[in-house]
């Protein structure tokens, strides 16, 4: 299993051997679908709307639906004008969405399809809507499509009515599963919090089986309450490469104050949620929620010796991977190697700074590839790898633990309806590392060693 | 909108006594008539309407024709894919130990990585690059300035690290809008390094769909590479090409198990588990086998015009598919051994899996099937479901074109269109060296009676009267068609996968065999009938309806006061 890669690292420029990123138009389908009654178009040739549907497919096991401009040869040259507008009309008559959320592609970016004058001039019927976002794929990652199709949603339909902001939090959660934002939404109503979620995926991509399909399932959030986001008195912005532009981008137009924090990933950064609404709601954090946190901190004490001093490598988006660093920090593992493909001085400055202040020696690298995080592990090799399926290759090749989480996860199922987020979250990450690094330890222990209480 | 509900009613609502789509006197009944296709099409714009119809067929005992492969209409949810998947994804990225560059942004090399099951696996671990993937990354600079200079500096790195003999690249769309000259770059790189590159001017906006892709690497693989060995003949009798075999779930090597038995010399394959080293000696075989028409069809016939080796269609998916295929190759070469090897290993092979065979078919029986896939599938698991005992009331292909529906008589007929222009045609003559003809012309010309030697006769033939035939079958057309025929079990991708579970219906991945496979051969056909027969049989269909649905809350009797 990848056998051809060398121990010793060279410097490349060339490109990226087994990238950890995707592109941009990928992370803006994910996002629009977080819209109710809302068709994701993908302005470009039509393997890349197949390619996106196929991935998220794969990862949610759940119905992706997505329409393509279907350029041809010609479309490049006269430009995707008459193909937008042909599809529009043609989705709103066939599929009658509410609103079509339209993202470009490195195609129509090149050559400089300009959306909204398109737009200007399709015909859209009344009542329907269609937003758009610039998601060209040579910047940036899927992150940064998820961040800037959320941020078209801001441009398109955030609306500020003038009144005095109401006491609801926007919280825009970050390219994380249906699961994960199910959980959100359950602390902060906890709280006693009204609340905006966008984009908001589940009951979309984490729909029930009723024997009747349902295009447009029951989830999403509405048009009417993304509207109505400029009238909250902030907003949660939930990891800052996939949520902060759209926050700062409603602060600029609704003046509604945007507060960043972390992806809420571990005991530290769920705290740091709560505080921020407790102290900007002046609400008192429910016991129901203190006894949570109390649990997981008895588990984390009770269980401290399966992962205390354990070397972690960790790779992912930056968001759920800064999330991650952070709890294993708690846990008194040692992050060695922390990688992410998405390119930002920010996320090795911030993970840098939580390494540092561990006492923890470790690699950070943004804008990485996988090629180089098994070269980081041959070197210095790991006890347990936390990423997304693609380390499956890494991990067989280096005979490592491999625990899933973050996109895509394409080999198991579930985890796209439980959350790691919150306090419950963090108990599951825990149940998660404990049981792969325990069920190697019994795996490899001798007949002599094998323990039945662990 | 649709049928059912213009009626107001579910289709559910209707009472069907079993399936809907009965067999009467070998004419597939109910179903779909063409009043009902008119209905059905007359939810479309008028556009939209006057495109599909010709896109659809409800089978009559006539000659009839298709639309395919043409545009599919913007808006419009299809399947399809892009040039680069047929290139890259479909026909060189199973090629083990060539390293496929993929030069542009970083998603066409992301998502055709590891994601099509083509297996392979190799002697040397060193010489099978599949778990790998490579991308230029393309960024804004690239785009403005640029993508040569990172093109020809991954070329020398991968060089260094990898040391494979030859590289592919695969353009995706940027690169032609912004003129970066691939052959340049290759070329260059050849001579730096001396390794072969070829480069495949694949963008995604090339043709209508991934068949575009197809011809493109077929052509690439033909002109750079086939009949670029040493060999000047097979070192053993019986020499084949397997073309159109992608190894996914492990199909080719099922099929090769059985073949290497009854005495067969594979070449190259292509391209499941193919490699360049082998590829480059397929001129020398004697015939070539073509599985997937669609995908590879070109260097079959470039193949018989260069070397003068005849293709012979083959479907190994299904019993009685692969006992024909074996028969019609044993009758090519003409060898009475050949011939009662042959029958030795059919006799034995169907004993063996024929009890097993029944088990399945019992769970599977009176049962009705869509089968649309790709350019070949839609017609090759017909025979396996038949098997069964399932029906295939409706079947298509995603990126196939006229001669796969209508068979290769109609290929004279298909008039080029503006999008099919834009694929290069190669043109080959006999080759100086190596061209022979393998078999004398007027014994070929006699087999062609026989066996389908050098031909295709396409989908049609083998479906029922009253059966429906669609190309390019889209989102809306899937959910109103469900509705009409109730079908038992959805033969489809990935994409339309869920959209039928949620329906209650099972759907059966047929590209990527929902992980599972082999589905070719004797032991694919025992395979697929136990993953078809745990699709239907599963108890999880029985939780959908919560018990506590349509009862009453409250129960109780009435005392008389």
């Amino acid at each position: 299993m990848l056998d051809c890669t060398p121990q010793e690292i060279k410097e490349r420029s060339g490109g990226k051997i087994n990238p950890a990123k995707t592109c941009q138009p990928v992370g803006a389908m994910y996002a629009a679908l977080g819209i109710h009654n809302c068709l994701p178009h993908s302005h470009g040739s039509q393997g890349c709307c197949s390619y996106h549907r196929m991935h998220l497919t794969r990862h949610f096991r759940d119905p992706i639906m997505a329409s393509t401009s279907s350029f041809t040869e010609g479309a490049c040259v006269f430009g995707g004008g008459a193909n937008l507008k042909t599809a529009i009309k043609n989705v709103f008559a066939i599929y009658n969405p509410d609103i079509m959320a339209v993202h470009t592609t490195c195609l129509t970016e090149t050559i400089g399809d300009d959306i909204p004058s398109i737009l200007s001039s399709a015909e859209i019927p009344p009542g329907k809507l269609v937003i758009h976002a610039n998601t060209p794929s040579y910047v940036g990652s899927h992150i940064t499509g998820f961040a800037n199709m959320t941020k078209g949603m801001v441009n398109y339909l955030a609306e500020s009515s003038g009144e005095p902001k109401r006491e609801q939090v926007n919280i825009i959660p970050g390219f994380l599963n249906p699961g994960d934002m199910r959980e959100i939404k359950r602390l902060v109503r906890k709280m006693g919090i009204k609340l905006i979620m966008f984009p908001d995926t589940s009951g979309v991509v984490d729909s029930p089986m009723t024997g009747e399909y349902k295009m447009y399932p029951n989830g999403g959030a509405t048009v009417e309450d993304i509207r109505d986001s400029g009238n909250s008195r902030l907003t949660l912005a939930l990891g800052t490469f996939a949520s902060a532009d759209p926050a700062n981008q409603l602060e600029r137009k609704c003046k509604v104050p945007a507060l960043t924090l972390k992806t809420p990933i571990g005991v530290k950064a769920t705290d740091e949620l709560l505080l921020a609404l407790r102290n900007k709601f002046a609400r008192e954090i429910p016991a129901e929620l203190e006894e949570e946190r109390g649990q997981l901190v008895d588990i984390m004490t009770d269980t401290h010796f399966h992962f205390h001093g354990k070397k972690v490598g960790i790779f992912g988006d930056p968001d759920v991977v800064i999330g991650l660093t952070e709890f294993v920090l708690s846990l008194g593992m040692q992050p060695v190697h922390v990688l992410t493909g998405t390119p930002g001085g920010a996320f090795e400055r911030e993970v840098s700074a939580m390494l540092q202040e561990a006492g923890v020696k470790g690699r950070v690298k943004a804008e990485g590839d996988l090629f180089e995080l098994h070269q980081y592990l041959k070197n210095e090799p790991v006890d347990l790898l936390l990423g997304t399926t693609y380390g499956k290759y890494i991990a067989k090749a280096e005979d490592i633990p491999l625990v899933r989480i973050g996109f895509p996860v394409l080999d198991r199922s579930v985890h796209s309806y439980l959350p790691v987020v919150g306090y419950k979250g963090a108990m599951r990450i825990i149940e998660m590392i404990s049981n792969a690094l325990l069920d190697r330890a019994d795996r490899d222990a001798s007949d002599e060693d094998f323990e039945l209480v662990m | 909108m649709g049928l059912d509900s213009d009626l107001g009613l579910r289709a559910s609502d209707l009472e069907f006594q079993g399936s809907p789509a009965t067999l009467l006197e070998g004419r597939i009944c109910y179903a779909l008539d063409a009043k009902e296709l008119e209905r059905l099409l007359n939810n479309y714009p008028a556009k939209v309407k006057k495109n599909r119809k010709q896109h659809i067929l409800i089978k009559d005992s006539e000659r009839q024709q298709i639309e395919a492969n043409t545009r599919t209409i913007p808006g419009i949810i299809t399947n399809r894919g892009c040039a680069f998947a047929g290139c890259k994804g479909v026909v060189l990225g199973p090629i083990k130990d060539m390293v496929h560059i993929v030069h542009g942004p970083v998603g066409c090399a992301f998502y055709s990585w590891g994601t099509r099951r083509n297996k392979a696996k190799a002697a040397d671990p060193k010489k099978n690059f599949l778990n790998y993937c490579f991308s230029t990354d393309m960024q804004e600079s690239d785009i403005v300035f640029g993508g040569e200079k990172k093109l020809a500096k991954m070329i020398d790195e991968v060089v260094e690290v990898f040391k494979p003999e030859a590289i592919t690249i695969s353009a995706t769309c940027p690169v032609g809008l912004i003129g970066d000259d691939l052959s340049a770059v290759a070329k260059a790189a050849e001579q730096k390094h001396g390794v072969k590159v070829l480069s495949f001017n694949c963008e995604g906006y090339k043709g209508v769909s991934q068949s575009a892709g197809h011809h493109i690497a077929n052509n690439g693989l033909m002109e750079r590479v086939i009949g670029q060995g040493e060999m000047n003949e097979a070192s053993a009798k019986y020499a084949i090409n397997i073309l159109g075999e992608y190894n996914i779930g492990g199909d080719g090597w099922e099929i090769e198990r059985v073949l290497d038995e009854i005495g067969y010399h594979v070449i190259a394959v292509m391209t499941g588990d193919g490699s360049y080293e082998e590829l480059k000696n397929a001129h020398v075989a004697e015939l070539n086998l073509v599985q997937c028409h669609r995908s590879i069809n070109y260097i079959a016939g470039m193949l018989e015009t260069k070397y003068g080796t005849p293709w012979l269609k083959v479907n190994f998916i299904g019993i009685q598919n692969t006992i024909d295929s074996l028969r019609n190759m044993a009758l090519y070469f003409g060898d009475e051994a050949l011939i009662n090897k042959t029958e030795e290993v059919i006799a034995r092979e169907a004993a063996r899996i024929e009890p097993v065979m029944e088990q399945y078919r019992k769970m599977c029986a009176g049962k009705t099937a869509f089968c649309f896939v790709g350019g070949s599938r839609g017609h090759h698991y017909q025979g396996l479901f038949a098997e069964l005992g399932i029906e295939t009331v409706l079947a298509g292909y995603e990126f196939a074109h006229r001669d796969d529906y209508e068979g290769r008589e109609v290929l004279p007929g298909i008039k080029p269109d503006a999008d099919s222009k834009n694929i290069p045609e190669l043109h080959v003559s006999p080759d100086e060296k190596f061209f022979s003809l393998k078999i004398p012309a007027e014994r070929a010309e006699q087999l062609k009676q026989q066996i389908p030697l050098s031909n295709y006769r396409g989908l049609i033939p083998d479906m029922k009267d009253g059966s429906v035939i669609v190309d390019d079958l889209n989102h809306f057309e899937t959910e109103e068609l469900i509705r009409i025929f109730k079908p038992d079990i959805f033969a489809s991708g990935i994409k339309d996968k869920y959209v039928v579970q949620k329906m209650g219906i099972p759907a059966k991945q047929l590209h990527s065999y929902d992980y599972s496979g082999p589905y070719a051969g004797f032991n694919g056909a025992v395979k697929f009938a136990e993953d078809v027969s745990a699709a239907f049989n599963t108890p999880t269909w029985n939780f959908i309806t919560p018990p506590w649905k349509n009862k009453p809350l409250l129960t109780g009797t009435v005392h008389n006061a």
